[in-house]
């Protein structure tokens, strides 16, 4: 155990003096470490948001949202195909938002209510194999001229993940809107998005931003009827009643007509400006938008036009003249503030669904900064008591153990600089423990080198038998850390993922440094002091 | 030249007579843990029961009651503040909100509006954390299996590097420290999070790890001293590995307390269970572990079935 080939005790310097190198980076600013040539290591150790402060947010996208909406444009259709074709029907409507259910009420005509509803089906892509295509419809025949439409299996898992891919992207539209620095975004298990925001101080902007799906529509007040009557129940089919978009109770509601003559699809561009010293938000339309927003405009002029976002009016105002440039305004009672996050929001385009938030976790800049140095003290501090510890304990063995600790610490520092592994708050109390844990190793042996020495070996022969005999012990003993600290890098999250992170890497170096390194020293001190007794 | 010693170089504690005791003692602070964990339960974290945290800091000490008070005419429910570490930080937990993510949103907003108007200075909101109940189920859900997964993880590799008896005795043991621990923070009150998780998965380490070195001493004195009654042996194993044992307990104590002293008051719950991991753990190897092989009908042939592996093991090692 104690011989060592030239290029074993190359091999340990080279990696103590690797951790050295990967490590420095770390003790120069963020900038000067941008700078560093190419060739030298200049990945600095990435800060969890618990310690740099920030924003996580887990975001739920309701992909239900999607099924429903097609269903029920299902329904839209379905009712005008049947009144084309004279077929009677009743009991139209979406059930337990899964199918479409409709009674026919001629029997003789159920067959051709069901081809023309088949015919009212989206046609797939197939997939890679070819296989899939067809439509996204399934029509099938109850009793009593009953007849349910359903989304076929993979037209729905079609649906969601779109939805989900689409959400991701106009997540990052938004956010990046808001300009902050390196957020990241990422899909998390079938419909969840994971928004990081490191360094957000105000969190709240981002969160009202992502919860608007900001589906913006051009439509036609319906005149017919008074808004009294429609809270009464009257609501004219193809109408409904929707409230204004304000946060005042009792606010105004206005009469809608369904039908959508433009919608935030066809927008190419969208600004925060000033009409009359008030804000409101410009808007330009490609060119069949505003093809059809100067036909409506041209075809109702005197009629209130409703502006609807999310199924609110933001306002309705007089079509004074027809609007055919493709590009207008929307008047509305906005801050400044809101007319920028309407323009922002109409820039990044609406949400396929709408996302809900599942978790959110903000540190503010201080906490992090106190977490960090209290880190830090805690760290140095452990680290010199435990050193002195050791050296009182084993004296110049001791001493030989804390070398190794120090090496230890670097190679930990260095190994989550170039795995850019996250250190969190909860990681940095994991080093600490390792610290306390490390001297584990160099504990078992040289307890070990002690009984030997008490059996009348000799020193060099302790020492042999002290390292063989401790190292089946101690690789026993780390494993089962091992496993600990794996379980809870898979089960664990965010911060807890960063303890198992230092554990482990923790471990595996600190069963390097403890049983090569200090041998290293240990031998190369027995061969050239000869001593005849051991000072442990 | 003198040297710190724990303990002396050679001990001959007759733990083994005592360990009838130790298990009574064992047994009834399980019993008593799990008592009281079924009464009272535990103050469970949002991590695990949903709602929001506000860590707020307040330009000079806080008025905590007069802060309750003027939270309480927000009619958000429960709402609960505690001084935390400093006395210008103060922690509110406020219950989750019924309806979707906006209304927790809002209830956050009137939080900060209402302590905008009681509190002059500038306050600074240190932390603001919203766990809604899908995901603190989830998280109930991944914390435990980790943990059951953990203990069978262990048991699985001693089964497989020593013999079942070992194992079975390694995880009582393991077993009995995470038992005590949930107890302790049952009885304390203390908030039982994500990162109380973490510590109890490193104590089922740690205490493994201890349990371990203690074992591998047993089994290569089984080996050594054939004609031993295995009660002796056993004392003799546990007195041969106490200064170790000692040495590491108190290196790993040694770190764990100065992070407890100036770690700040986010990571206290977690060093808290840490250093009672370790103590329990240190314990139990010696009092529990070790005197439960006596029970499990330790054979003496298990002497027998391993130096095959262990010459191949020694032979790789040298």
């Amino acid at each position: 155990m104690l011989y060592f080939a030239k290029w074993k005790v190359a091999l340990v310097l080279g990696i103590c003096v690797l951790g050295v190198v990967f490590t420095a980076p770390n003790f120069v600013s963020q900038q000067t470490a941008g700078n560093l040539p190419s060739w030298l290591p200049h990945n600095q150790i990435n800060l969890g948001l618990d310690l740099q402060g920030g924003s996580h947010l887990l975001l739920e996208v309701e992909v239900d949202a999607v099924i429903t909406e097609r269903l029920e444009s299902l329904v839209d259709s379905i009712r005008t195909e049947l009144r084309k074709e004279r077929i009677g029907y009743t009991g139209l409507g979406v059930a337990q938002g899964q199918a479409v259910i409709v009674r026919i009420r001629q029997a003789d005509r159920v067959d051709q209510a069901m081809e023309l509803i088949r015919d009212l089906g989206s046609p797939m892509a197939p997939d890679l194999f070819g296989q899939g295509g067809g439509v996204d419809i399934e029509v099938a025949a109850g009793t009593a001229g009953q007849v349910s439409v359903t989304l076929t299996e993979q037209a729905i898992f079609d649906r969601k993940k779109a939805a989900v891919e689409q959400s991701i992207e106009i997540v990052r539209r938004r956010v990046d809107e808001v300009g902050t620095r390196e957020p990241s975004i990422q899909r998390q298990g079938e419909d969840r998005i994971l928004v990081q925001l490191p360094g957000v101080k105000d969190p709240d902007r981002i969160k009202r931003l992502l919860g608007k799906t900001a589906k913006l529509t051009f439509r036609l007040l319906d005149t017919t009827t008074t808004v009294e009557d429609a809270r009464r129940g009257h609501i004219p089919p193809g109408s409904v009643l929707l409230g204004a978009d304000t946060q005042e109770d009792g606010a105004a509601q206005y009469v809608v007509r369904k039908r959508v003559y433009v919608s935030g699809e066809n927008l190419v561009d969208s600004q925060p400006t000033y009409d009359q010293g008030r804000p409101v938000v410009s808007f330009r339309f490609d060119s069949i938008g505003g093809k059809r927003f100067g036909d409506v405009t041209k075809d109702n002029v005197g009629r209130p036009l409703a502006i609807v976002l999310d199924g609110k009016v933001i306002s309705a105002p007089q079509i004074r003249e027809p609007i055919l440039g493709g590009s207008g305004i929307i008047t509305g009672s906005f801050s400044v503030q809101q007319a920028n996050d309407l323009a922002v929001l109409l820039r990044a385009g609406a949400l396929p669904a709408p996302l809900k938030i599942l978790e959110e976790r903000t540190v503010g800049p201080d906490l992090g900064a106190d977490s960090i140095s209290a880190g830090k003290i805690a760290g140095v501090l452990a680290f010199v008591f435990v050193m002195i510890f050791m050296a009182l304990a084993y004296g110049l063995f001791g001493l030989a153990a804390d070398i190794a600790l120090l090496v230890n610490i670097a190679l930990i520092a260095g190994a989550l600089s170039v795995l850019q592994a996250t250190l969190t708050l909860p990681g940095i109390a994991g080093i600490v423990l390792t610290i306390g844990m490390a001297v584990d190793a160099n504990v078992l042996v040289f307890e070990r080198i002690r009984e030997e020495l008490r059996t009348g070996k000799t020193p060099f022969a302790a020492v042999e038998a002290g390292y063989r005999r401790a190292l089946t012990t101690i690789i026993d003993a780390n494993v089962t850390t091992l496993i600990a600290a794996i379980l809870l890098f898979e089960f664990g999250s965010g911060p807890v993922k960063g303890f198992a992170v230092t554990l482990a890497i923790g471990i595996i170096t600190s069963l390097f440094t403890a049983i090569t390194v200090t041998r290293l020293m240990i031998s190369q001190w027995l061969r050239q002091r000869r001593p005849a007794a051991l000072p442990i | 030249m003198i040297r710190l010693r724990l303990v002396p170089a050679k001990t001959n504690i007759g733990f083994l007579t005592q360990h009838i005791r130790a298990f009574f003692l064992s047994g009834f602070l399980c019993v008593a843990s799990i008592g009281y964990f079924l009464w009272a339960d535990l103050n469970y974290g949002i991590d695990f029961e949903g709602g929001i945290l506000i860590e707020v800091g307040t330009p000079g000490p806080a008025d905590i009651s007069q802060m309750r008070s003027a939270l309480s005419g927000l009619n958000l429910g429960e709402i609960a503040l505690q001084e935390f570490g400093r006395n210008t930080e103060v922690l509110i937990r406020v219950e989750r909100q019924p309806g979707d993510s906006a209304a927790q949103q809002l209830a956050v907003a009137a939080v900060k509006e209402a302590l905008a108007k009681e509190i002059t200075g500038e306050i600074s909101y240190r932390r603001v954390e919203y766990v809604g109940p899908k995901v603190s189920a989830e998280l109930v859900r991944a914390g435990t299996l980790a943990s059951v997964l953990a203990v069978v993880a262990m048991l699985v590799y001693i089964w497989f590097r020593f013999e079942w008896q070992f194992a079975v005795g390694a995880v009582l043991a393991l077993v009995h420290d995470v038992v005590l621990t949930i107890g302790i923070f049952s009885l304390t009150r203390l908030e039982f999070n994500l990162s109380i998780i973490a510590a109890i998965l490193t104590i089922v380490g740690y205490s493994v790890n201890d349990t371990v070195v203690v074992y591998d001493r047993i089994r290569e004195n089984l080996r050594k001293y054939r004609r031993m009654p295995l009660k002796e042996l056993l004392n003799v194993s546990i007195n041969d590995t106490l200064s170790r044992t000692t040495m590491t307990s108190v290196t790993t104590l040694i770190a764990l307390l100065t992070l407890y002293v100036v770690g700040g008051a986010v990571i206290e719950g977690f060093t808290f269970a840490m250093i009672w991991g370790v103590l329990v753990g240190t314990y139990s190897s010696i009092f529990v572990a070790a005197p439960l092989l006596l029970y499990v009908g330790l054979g003496r042939d298990v002497s027998e079935s391993g130096p095959s592996e262990d010459k191949g093991a020694a032979a790789d090692a040298g």
